[in-house]
């Protein structure tokens, strides 16, 4: 069910809970090497004696009462009461099938909006050395939507649906978001010469959002322009907000400037809660072979600690991590090292061990 | 098979016949499709107008920096002696009615290619279709080629990049198609046809086979929406199948764009929908070195119109004897080699690779000091020794 439309100001500030109480946070292993990486991501929060208790639970489609297939009830509960979930990858297939998983816990637990902050590594170089942005995407709806019919044979057509109250609620998260992380500018992206009545809409209620926080610059820019400029001068711009579509593409093409998906955290803020996850595949490949690189849950599982206001292990947990990149000694084999997936994380367990 | 042209100029009927003739989404050649899946492109090669040896091109200036570059155009093309005598058809967007858009396209009906600058859209009018989309409508160009190559003389993070964009250039996203169904609720529908489809994987394989290409690679996003992009990679991998000495494969969006900036050299001929084309098309440009060097060709079965690779209308740049002129001057060697004027077209083209990558004249987008006059000047210089 959705929540009212008026919880959502609260949630845009982080969840607030006297310090020493231990929060528990439901875990979804997910696939492939998705158990392994949340595995590692448990012993590193162990080590970092940070005040979570873990609620595993299983997402595969089971049969409801009614015959439909959905998510587990027992995995919906869990969310609903913890609140918060850190996710490991999920399989979608492609082509004719049943319904994308990640899209299916997006609308089960209004998922709005999508953050993905984009920062370069110290010591993992890239042609790109100082990216600095934040792309913000609407979860639920636009070219998603999953509407589409075959009219006649051989036509077929798609629908991009936009409404008001989702892209007036993912524009104000964005300021929302800016201000309390100080970020100073945020641009819109869109396509409305094009599409001029649903990116029009999308626009508009950007800019509304714009005029009730006018300490926060706010520009527009066409979505080939952003590309254009982004390839070359990343620094340009600062948070992005954009319609679901032009938003996986973008948020992509940022991690792909900072080295990939395998070292991006992403999370989804919605009105029941928020879920952290690795937005990589599951690579099937190397399941099972210790050989994943758990850095994307990891940073994923830093951004929930600090939504919930835990900034000193968030700190700890992250420096950490980037130390170990930064020597290059202990790093997976997609970082260019040779260390197996627990050797890297006894690697981090140890520099928290050090730091304390 | 040419498309019925209406009697009366007036506003109602002329949009009608646009709507209409929109829904006839293959286009004049719909019955030669038909007839053979192969024979989708009439032969252009015999101009429609050539007069004494002189050929008549459209010329659409549009807005912004358009004016300007079409001025050098036609300085450049004066001095080289090119055999081609431009038809201003001006584009004027304060201008509501659609009397302008249907005089150039006309135009170029006739004259059977034609030159492009881009054409500003008013954006807070939603009734009033885009210009540029119209004309890409009516004229059937489904299919816009990109060559995007590495500039020697521009620093840039990816060097030897060599790849061609084959791009679908009307319906897709692109479709125009939208309705307020509730308030505060609005579809815009994605149209994606077979016939279309078909024609364009086709286009892109016999591009490749002609060309020496060895791998062609579609873009999409099926497994989100299965059905529209589902299709279109149904339709190429079957389009594959009449190829096989062409590797063929296919990639996500998404994962395109995070490889294109880190190994963008997998990459050889790529076939994408219309809005993918202009998010990869301009990712591209950005990694070559900006929206002033390369130009993009739009073919249709029996027209052709040639423009920037990017589209812009440089509005900010209009005036300032700033904007690079080159990717306007590359679209005009373009529109020689589609004329088969050969020769003409080599020494232009030469003249602009020694300025940018010998000379180093470039403009402020490429990090250089010189203006749009410079450039040029230094153009007309080569192509003087080279005649």
């Amino acid at each position: 069910s959705v929540a009212p439309l008026r919880h959502w100001h609260a949630l845009a500030q982080p969840i607030r809970h006297a310090s020493g109480n231990v929060r528990t946070v439901t875990l979804i292993p997910g696939d492939g090497i998705g158990p392994e990486i949340a595995v590692a991501v448990q012993r590193i929060f162990e080590a970092a004696e940070a005040p979570i208790a873990w609620e595993a639970v299983d997402v595969t489609p089971v049969k409801n009462p009614d015959g439909t297939m959905g998510i587990p009830k027992a995995a919906i509960d869990s969310v609903n009461k913890n609140q918060i979930g850190l996710k490991s990858p999920l399989m979608t297939p492609v082509g004719k099938g049943f319904r994308s998983l990640n899209l299916q816990l997006r609308k089960e637990f209004s998922l709005y909006a999508n953050v993905r902050p984009c920062k370069s590594i110290e010591g993992y170089k890239t042609l790109y050395d100082d990216v600095d942005l934040v792309t913000i995407r609407e979860n639920t709806e636009g070219e998603y939507s999953g509407i589409e019919h075959e009219i006649v044979s051989g036509v077929v057509q798609s629908i991009k649906l936009i409404t008001e109250n989702a892209s007036r609620r993912v524009a104000e998260f964005a300021f929302e978001y800016a201000k309390n992380n100080n970020r100073s500018k945020v641009t819109a992206v869109h396509k409305a010469n094009i599409m001029r009545m649903s990116d029009g809409l999308f626009l508009r209620c950007c800019r509304e959002a714009a005029e009730k926080h006018p300490e926060v610059k706010f520009e527009e820019k066409y979505l080939d322009t952003v590309c254009l400029n982004m390839v070359q001068d990343p620094t340009q711009y600062d948070v992005l907000v954009m319609p679901n579509l032009y938003g996986d593409i973008i948020s992509d093409l940022c991690a792909g400037l900072i080295g990939g998906l395998g070292l991006t955290p992403s999370g989804n803020v919605g009105t029941g809660g928020a879920i952290f996850e690795a937005v990589h595949g599951t690579a099937p490949d190397i399941a099972g072979h210790d050989k994943a690189n758990p850095t994307a849950l990891l940073l994923s599982s830093v951004m929930m600690l600090r939504y919930m206001d835990l900034y000193d292990h968030a700190q700890r947990i992250e420096t950490a991590c980037f130390e170990v990149i930064r020597e290059g000694q202990t790093i997976t084999g997609d970082l260019g090292g040779q260390a197996k997936c627990s050797e890297y994380t006894d690697a981090i367990i140890r520099k928290l061990e050090a730091g304390q | 098979m040419a498309a019925v042209f209406p009697k009366s100029m007036a506003l109602s009927s002329s949009q009608r016949w646009i709507s209409r003739a929109w829904l006839q989404s293959a286009g004049p050649s719909r019955s030669a499709f038909q007839d053979s899946k192969r024979n989708y492109m009439q032969d252009t090669s015999i101009p429609l107008a050539k007069y004494g040896g002189r050929h008549t091109v459209t010329m659409m200036p549009g807005d912004g920096i358009g004016p300007e570059m079409m001025g050098y155009v036609k300085d450049v093309f004066r001095v080289a002696g090119a055999p081609i005598d431009f038809e201003m058809a001006a584009l004027n967007p304060a201008n509501d009615s659609y009397e302008d858009l249907v005089n150039a396209i006309s135009s170029v009906k006739r004259n059977g290619c034609g030159m492009k600058g881009n054409i500003e859209t008013k954006m807070n009018r939603p009734d009033i279709k885009s210009r540029n989309v119209e004309m890409r409508n009516e004229l059937d160009l489904f299919v816009n080629v990109l060559k995007c190559k590495s500039q020697a003389g521009i620093k840039t993070r990816h060097d030897n990049l060599d790849v061609v964009l084959i791009r679908q250039n009307t319906e897709g996203e692109y479709a125009m198609l939208e309705h307020e169904s509730v308030p505060g609720v609005i579809e815009s529908l994605k149209i994606i046809t077979e016939e279309s489809t078909e024609r364009l994987c086709r286009f892109a394989f016999d591009y490749a086979k002609a060309n020496g290409r060895k791998k062609v690679t579609l873009i999409h996003k099926a497994n989100i929406m299965k059905l529209t992009d589902g299709l279109f990679l149904e339709v190429c991998n079957r389009v594959a199948q009449d190829y096989p000495e062409i590797e063929h494969n296919d990639m996500i969006i998404d994962n395109t764009c995070m490889q294109l900036v880190s190994n963008p050299w997998q990459f050889d001929v790529m076939i994408l929908t219309n809005l993918y084309g202009t998010i990869v098309s301009n990712l591209i440009c950005g990694l070559i070195g900006g929206p002033g060097i390369l130009s993009g060709s739009n073919y249709g079965p029996r027209y052709a119109v040639f423009e920037p690779g990017t589209r812009n209308t440089g509005t900010k740049l209009a005036g300032t004897n700033t904007a690079n002129p080159c990717a306007m001057l590359n679209a005009s060697v373009d529109l020689l080699e589609h004329l088969h004027l050969d020769e003409h077209a080599q020494l232009i083209r030469s003249a602009i690779n020694k300025t940018i990558n010998e000379d180093k004249v470039q403009t402020v987008d490429l990090g250089g000091q010189a203006t749009s006059m410079d450039v040029v000047q230094n153009i007309i210089a080569h192509i003087k020794k080279g005649l």
